[in-house]
């Protein structure tokens, strides 16, 4: 600022002067932009929510600011990029029950579950339990983790969710970009990017600790997913649908991001 | 006679004071995180003695039930955090501030002095330029800390993706808690912080809005001054710089 005054070839102000000169245009800036901060917050703050849709419950800019964030830790997503496994031992006996959404009607009867597979263009694969046991089995130890901060090393086994695609001949529905997973009673539901998905450590898991999935914990089927928190791995699986927009999402209609990868 | 002294350039003004009201925000989602978890203590032999946190305190703050709404706004202002922390550091660095401010070898030593100085156990402390040895420590500490908060937060956040950075981390939970423990880290330096500047006095504080302390000099240096009045006021500065530099004539800091 000194130098712009000498520039400009004024006189030259006294020290008393210039303190006074620089205390008032530094004070002035300080207080306006610690204004205009606020007020910025406050927009934020009191913005108004976003049309609730496949996303909802989240004001509009903090719901754009997520998706866009996703966007940006996409890039960081590969295959190669494993979860940590664990030794036997180190899994939980006793596995936590955190949620019980989507499984909690009573008449619910294992034994005629059935997997609804929809293919698209009107065409429905329907699955017995025994059919996708009849896949090579993958076992996966590793520490699950639920977006409220907990998590737990947990053993499971099913079948991994590639092989189950190129199984059923479901290439051409894997080119989409996603997959949806709903509940029998379409009460709990996800939706999935379809990398993610196809992950080599995402599973459909029938077993737990060696044994078969207790009603709890989403028998006869469930999806255990790693890359993702504990809200996308859904308990009994109804069906499952491709598609090229995002399929609805349990927690994504309320305020989460949607994508919750990890 | 009143002469004015450069202290803390723009850069470091702006992004010192851009980061409080992030860091705020950080802390308070993080809290709504936090909240939806609240497992940590402090427990030696069986005894908890803090339990992080009580009841009333998530009352008071009004922050039970907002787990989505802590994570919407930790992980957009986690972009604002990093790059305002990132632009202080590549300015420092640049700029050759980093050696007014990153601890020499004999800070260590010095900051024991500063300490008892300000406890007013010794009267007379180590001469100093802009920061004091115990300045120098405690600033690039907040630093380092914020960096960390960035490693183990991003450790955290996707600890599939950047395992690499989780197992530096030492795993998932030591991760988070270490995360957590930072956090406690800038409370604790936010109180001595204020407490300081409060003790340090109005030319202190303004400089890190104004930028420059108004010193008086010393009579010697002033006649030297009068010749030199008229002359570019750098010239003024770099005689602030000797006063402030030299033993004999300590320059007096004045309102």
């Amino acid at each position: 600022m000194k130098m712009s005054i000498k520039k400009k070839g004024k006189k030259l102000l006294s020290v008393e002067q210039r303190i006074k000169r620089r205390n008032f245009i530094s004070f002035a800036s300080f207080f306006l932009l610690g204004a205009a901060g606020l007020r910025g917050w406050k927009w934020l703050y009191h913005s108004p929510e976003e049309t609730p849709g496949i996303t909802a419950g989240m004001g509009k800019p903090l719901r754009r600011a997520l998706n866009k964030t996703e966007l940006f830790f996409r890039n960081f997503f590969s295959n190669n990029h494993l979860v940590q496994t664990y030794p036997k031992s180190m899994a939980a006996k006793k596995v936590r029950v955190n949620a019980h959404i989507g499984i909690e009607n009573e008449g619910f009867k294992p034994e005629s579950w059935q997997l609804a597979v929809v293919k698209g263009g009107g065409d429905i694969l329907n699955l017995t339990i025994e059919e996708i046991k009849s896949l090579p089995k993958t076992e996966i130890i590793y520490d699950f983790k639920c977006v409220e901060g907990w998590d737990q090393i947990q053993h499971w086994a099913g079948v991994k969710f590639v092989d189950f695609v190129s199984n059923f001949n479901l290439q051409q529905q894997a080119t989409m970009q996603y997959v949806g997973m709903e509940t029998p009673n379409g009460e709990y539901y996800i939706g999935l990017d379809m990398e993610s998905a196809l992950h080599p450590q995402t599973i459909l898991a029938y077993e737990m600790n060696e044994q078969p999935l207790t009603l709890e914990h989403g028998a006869p089927l469930r999806l255990i997913i790693p890359v993702k928190y504990g809200i996308k791995n859904l308990k009994r699986i109804g069906t499952i649908t491709f598609a090229n927009q995002r399929p609805r999402d349990y927690w994504a209609e309320r305020g989460y991001d949607y994508y919750s990868g990890l | 006679m009143k002469i004015i002294k450069e202290k803390h350039p723009f850069v470091m003004r702006w992004t010192h004071w851009v980061n409080f009201p992030i860091l705020t925000i950080m802390i308070w989602s993080g809290l709504l995180i936090y909240w939806a978890n609240d497992v940590y203590t402090v427990t030696i032999f069986g005894h908890t003695f803090v339990n992080f946190f009580p009841d009333w305190f998530y009352k008071v703050l009004h922050i039970p039930h907002r787990l989505a709404e802590g994570m919407a706004f930790h992980f957009l202002f986690m972009w604002f955090f990093t790059l305002n922390g990132f632009f202080y550091i590549l300015y420092t660095i640049l700029s050759g501030e980093w050696r007014e401010l990153v601890p020499q070898k004999k800070s260590f030593k010095e900051a024991w002095l500063v300490l008892l100085h300000d406890l007013h156990i010794r009267k007379t402390t180590a001469p100093q330029n802009k920061y004091n040895a115990a300045q120098r420590i405690a600033y690039t500490a907040i630093i380092v800390m914020g960096l960390g908060s960035v490693v183990t937060g991003l450790a955290i956040y996707k600890p599939v993706q950047f395992y690499w950075l989780t197992w530096i981390c030492g795993g998932y939970h030591l991760a988070r808690i270490l995360h957590f423990a930072l956090t406690l880290g800038y409370v604790l330096f936010f109180v001595i912080h204020v407490v300081q500047v409060t003790l340090a006095g109005w030319n202190n504080f303004r400089s890190v809005i104004s930028g420059f302390e108004v010193l008086e000099m010393s009579p010697p240096v002033a006649v030297e001054m009068a010749a030199e009045e008229t002359n570019a006021s750098t010239d003024q500065d770099n005689i602030a710089d000797q006063v402030m530099d030299d033993p004999i004539h300590p320059a007096e800091n004045i309102q």
